[in-house]
C-alpha cells in the first residue's frame, strides 16, 4: 500500500528576503507574504473556530501581530510555521471566548485510547466521495471534522490538510513530537470511523446510505 | 504482530517514515489481516479526501477586503512607530 504524499508547498527561497525587507519597513514585501499565506491562515482559522467571522478576524489579527513582531522573528523556523503559531493562538482565543463554558486547550486529554479503536471495518466504495454531489460531500466532511476535539482537529488540519511536517506541527503548536503523533493517529482514526457510515460499500440501490444528514458517531 | 501494534505504527507507515524492518512486519500483517487492511486503506482515503476537499476556500472578494484592511493598518502602524499591535 502506497504512502501519503505531502502537498507540494510554494517556493520559500525568496521568503527570507521578503521577511528582511518587511523588517526594514517595506510594507509591499509584507503584502507579498500576506498573499502567499492568507488562504492557509483562513482555512486553519475556520477549522479551529468553526465560525466565518471569527476566521476573518483571525486572519487580520494574526498578520497584524506578525507584522508588529517581525523583529522577534529570528529565522530559526520558517516564517510560515511562525505565522501558523500566531494564527492558532488567535483562533484558540476566539474559540475560548465563544465557548467559555468549555475549556479549550491543545493539551486537553482524551479519555482513553478506546475512543480511537476501529469499530467499523466495512470496506468503502472504490471512489466513495463520488457517491455524493459537491454540496453533500462538503456538508459531510465539515460536520465530521467539527465533531473532533479542538486538539485533534488542529493537529489533523496542520499535518494532513496544510501539509506541515510533524516537526513543524509540533513547533507551531508547542507540543512534543510524540504528542503530535498520538493526536494525529487518533484524529485520523476517528475521522475514518465517522466517515465510514457515509462511504462504506453498499449492496444494490444507489450506493448511498439511508441517512446522510447525521453528524457521525457523536 | 497484533492488530493493536499495527495501529500504533499506522501513522508512521502512512507517512512513509518507518524503518524497513518494521515496514516488512506491517506489510506481512496486512497480507493476512483483512480488518487492518481495510482500516489502513480507508484511513489513507480519509486523509486524501480531506486534503483534496477545498473546504473553507477564501473567496476572492473577501480576500481582497482582508488584505486591504491588513495592509492599511500596517501602513498606519509604520507611521505611528515601532509600537506593538
Amino acid at each position: 500500500m502506497s504512502t501519503i504524499q505531502p502537498k507540494v508547498s510554494e517556493p520559500v527561497s525568496d521568503e527570507m528576503s521578503l521577511v528582511q525587507a518587511a523588517k526594514g519597513g517595506d510594507v509591499g514585501a509584507f503584502e507579498e507574504l500576506v498573499k502567499r499565506y492568507d488562504r492557509n491562515v483562513f482555512r486553519i482559522a475556520q477549522h479551529i473556530t468553526q465560525n466565518r467571522e471569527d476566521a476573518e478576524d483571525v486572519v487580520q489579527d494574526a498578520f497584524l501581530k506578525a507584522y508588529g513582531n517581525l523583529k522577534q522573528f529570528q529565522g530559526q523556523s520558517k516564517f510560515y510555521t511562525w505565522l501558523v503559531r500566531i494564527a492558532v493562538n488567535e483562533a484558540l482565543m476566539k474559540l475560548r471566548r465563544r465557548r467559555p463554558e468549555r475549556m479549550v486547550s491543545l493539551d486537553e486529554e482524551v479519555k482513553t485510547e478506546e475512543d480511537s479503536l476501529p469499530r467499523e471495518v466495512a470496506d468503502w466504495s472504490p471512489n466513495p466521495e463520488q457517491q455524493y454531489n459537491q454540496a453533500e460531500l462538503r456538508e459531510i466532511l465539515t460536520r465530521t471534522i467539527q465533531g473532533l476535539p479542538a486538539s485533534f482537529r488542529t493537529v489533523f488540519v496542520l499535518r494532513d490538510v496544510e501539509g506541515l511536517s510533524t516537526e513543524e506541527t509540533a513547533e507551531a503548536l508547542d507540543l512534543s513530537i510524540p504528542a503530535v503523533k498520538s493526536r494525529l493517529l487518533r484524529a485520523r482514526l476517528q475521522l475514518r470511523e465517522r466517515l465510514s457510515r457515509f462511504f462504506q460499500r453498499r449492496e444494490g440501490g444507489n450506493g448511498k446510505p439511508k441517512n446522510t444528514s447525521g453528524d457521525g458517531n457523536q | 504482530m497484533k492488530c493493536s501494534e499495527f495501529l500504533q505504527e499506522l501513522t508512521d507507515y502512512l507517512d512513509g517514515v518507518i524503518d524497513a524492518r518494521t515496514q516488512a512486519e506491517l506489510e506481512d500483517h496486512l497480507a493476512w489481516c483483512h480488518n487492518c487492511y481495510v482500516v489502513c486503506d480507508t484511513t489513507k482515503k480519509t486523509i486524501e479526501i480531506y486534503r483534496d476537499s477545498q473546504l473553507y476556500e477564501l473567496p476572492g472578494d473577501l480576500r481582497t477586503r482582508l488584505r486591504t484592511a491588513i495592509i492599511s493598518k500596517c501602513h498606519a502602524q509604520k507611521k505611528a512607530g515601532p509600537e506593538k499591535v
